[in-house]
């Protein structure tokens, strides 16, 4: 009990006030946990644009007239903001949409099948994280007119 | 039936947490199919899309009210999950009960415009 309580062992790391800047960046995540965070982080994204979605609801739906503003706004761009930011917001949201409803659905997966296991959790994230990141370079290349 | 308000609100236990938690996947499974119907359609469409065949999808009775849901979903949805956000990382009461409100305020003038936008068409 003596060496547990002398003074010369190293002082254990305490995680209070975990700073985002010098701390968050040295943590080292498995795949389930960027798939977690990242689950977060595209939700935050989704709600914060929230009114451009709508907004693309909107103007794509309305009637015709508001419909032609809407395909213009990616190509010619709305006052100055230019196309290719339109097209980057909503690759922003395609990249987001896509993480949250794969790592969403596997959430509802292991809720079903009780399928905690270690290893599942690992390979299931690695999929989610390529599937999501596969289906926005592919779906983002045609976004951008690339094929 | 127990007094479960005010000071006598039970906060621990056994199901606390639990009708957020179900929410949160019952609204997911609403929106997934969502997801699914709406591009089967867009999908199964031959040739480009216009103004056309999209407001065609969405002018459907069955489909305006299906979409009605899932905008109520979503404003659930979303609710239940930036409100664990400001749970998790903002402590000072005065500042996440201003975030909250926000949110509130944020999600249902979204919610508003999109069903305003459905109803119109």
């Amino acid at each position: 009990m003596s060496e547990l309580a002398s003074s010369s062992r190293a002082k254990r790391p305490e995680f209070r006030n975990i700073h985002a800047l010098s701390d968050l960046p040295t943590y080292r995540l498995p795949p389930a946990g960027w798939v977690s965070i990242l689950h977060r982080i595209s939700g935050a994204i989704l709600f914060l644009l929230m009114p451009f979605i709508v907004w693309m609801f909107d103007t794509s739906l309305s009637s015709e007239f508001s419909f032609a503003k809407f395909t213009s706004a990616f190509s010619n761009g709305v006052g100055f903001v230019p196309g290719w930011f339109f097209k980057l917001v909503a690759l922003a949201i395609l990249w987001a949409y896509l993480h949250h409803f794969i790592a969403g659905v596997r959430h509802l997966w292991m809720d079903i099948n009780h399928a905690v296991s270690k290893e599942f959790g690992r390979s299931s994230a690695i999929v989610t994280l390529s599937l999501s990141l596969g289906l926005t370079v592919v779906l983002g290349a045609k976004l951008f007119g690339l094929y | 039936m127990a007094v479960n308000f005010g000071s006598k609100r039970i906060v621990v236990g056994a199901h606390y947490g639990l009708r957020d938690w179900l929410a949160q996947r019952v609204t997911a499974v609403l929106m997934a199919l969502f997801t699914l119907v709406l591009l089967a359609q867009v999908i199964l469409f031959q040739g480009p899309i216009g103004y056309d065949k999209w407001a065609g999808i969405f002018s459907a009775q069955w489909m305006k009210a299906l979409t009605f849901s899932v905008i109520v979903a979503l404003l659930y949805h979303a609710w239940v999950g930036i409100r664990d956000i400001w749970m998790d990382y903002i402590k000072p009461v005065s500042v996440r009960l201003s975030l909250q409100v926000f949110s509130i305020v944020w999600l249902v003038s979204c919610a508003g415009w999109a069903i305003q936008v459905l109803w119109r068409l």
